[in-house]
């Protein structure tokens, strides 16, 4: 894949795992899957944390490339922005793949005596 | 069976060779490099670095490192290296490395390899993305090369 533009935190070391290591923001992020682009009002709703907790959480998200923020009038609306969760499963899908090609080697080599 | 995280890949294939052999073709460095189409400049042991480079076509010049953890005869080996640690520009040695580990099982009719490979979580995002630019390259340097071979053995 090559992506068309550079994300926000592409460039320094993976920080969309540790934006995801923990249980707030991996819930934010499951919510944004689920239902869409929302305001940080729709959020806060059934957590015990305030707006402003919210926001802290959804700017690390936004810092990792995971998420971003859109002003609609007053209101700002966050929604998930997919590209590094894909990159991720993408790339382990590549070295998954060539794993398979050379297990499939090392069997031919003990069942048969070569490759 | 194969499950994919984000952080790990596991494997499984049952083998129908005795535990004794399917450990010699993976912790004697010659018979690793056959299947794994690379060739080492030292025997593995347990904590030795060594340098591989691949033996396979058109990839001669891509040279990688391992770093051999363990070695429980016919039970558990395993290694550190920088995974896709392909592009001869850049320096990986300040990156985290992945784990691989082998594991071996006698079961009936052969031996069960299991086949972990952890710590992806800590690769730069920027390494996996360029990865995959570099697959796609690669894939379609192997099209010309099957068409060039169908065009020559018709």
């Amino acid at each position: 894949m090559t992506p068309d533009r550079e994300p926000a935190g592409l460039e320094s070391s993976a920080p969309i795992f540790a934006a995801l290591g923990d249980a707030t923001r991996l819930k934010l992020v499951a919510r944004l899957c689920q239902g869409g682009p929302q305001s940080i009002a729709r959020l806060t709703r059934g957590t015990p944390l305030t707006r402003q907790g919210i926001t802290k959480h959804l700017r690390v998200l936004a810092d990792a490339g995971l998420v971003r923020g859109r002003r609609l009038g007053r209101e700002s609306r966050w929604e998930l922005e997919p590209h590094q969760l894909i990159v991720a499963h993408r790339y382990l899908d590549l070295i998954s793949k060539r794993w398979d090609v050379a297990l499939r080697r090392l069997q031919k080599l003990v069942e048969e005596g070569s490759v | 069976m194969s499950t994919t995280t984000t952080d790990r890949i596991t494997k499984e294939i049952l083998l129908k060779a005795p535990r004794s052999r399917v450990w010699r073709a993976l912790t004697d460095s010659k018979e690793f490099g056959t299947w794994f189409q690379s060739v080492f400049t030292e025997p593995f042991r347990p904590g030795a670095r060594l340098n591989g480079r691949i033996t396979y076509p058109g990839y001669e010049h891509l040279k990688f490192e391992l770093v051999i953890e363990k070695m429980e005869p016919e039970r558990l080996f395993s290694f550190r290296w920088h995974p896709n640690a392909v592009d001869p520009s850049l320096d990986y040695s300040k990156e985290p490395t992945t784990l691989v580990e082998f594991t071996l099982e006698e079961v009936e009719g052969g031996t069960l390899l299991k086949l972990v490979e952890s710590g992806f979580d800590g690769i730069p995002l920027a390494r996996r993305a360029d990865a995959l630019k570099a697959n796609e390259g690669g894939w379609a340097e192997q099209m010309v090369a099957i068409e060039t071979y169908l065009r020559r053995n018709p």
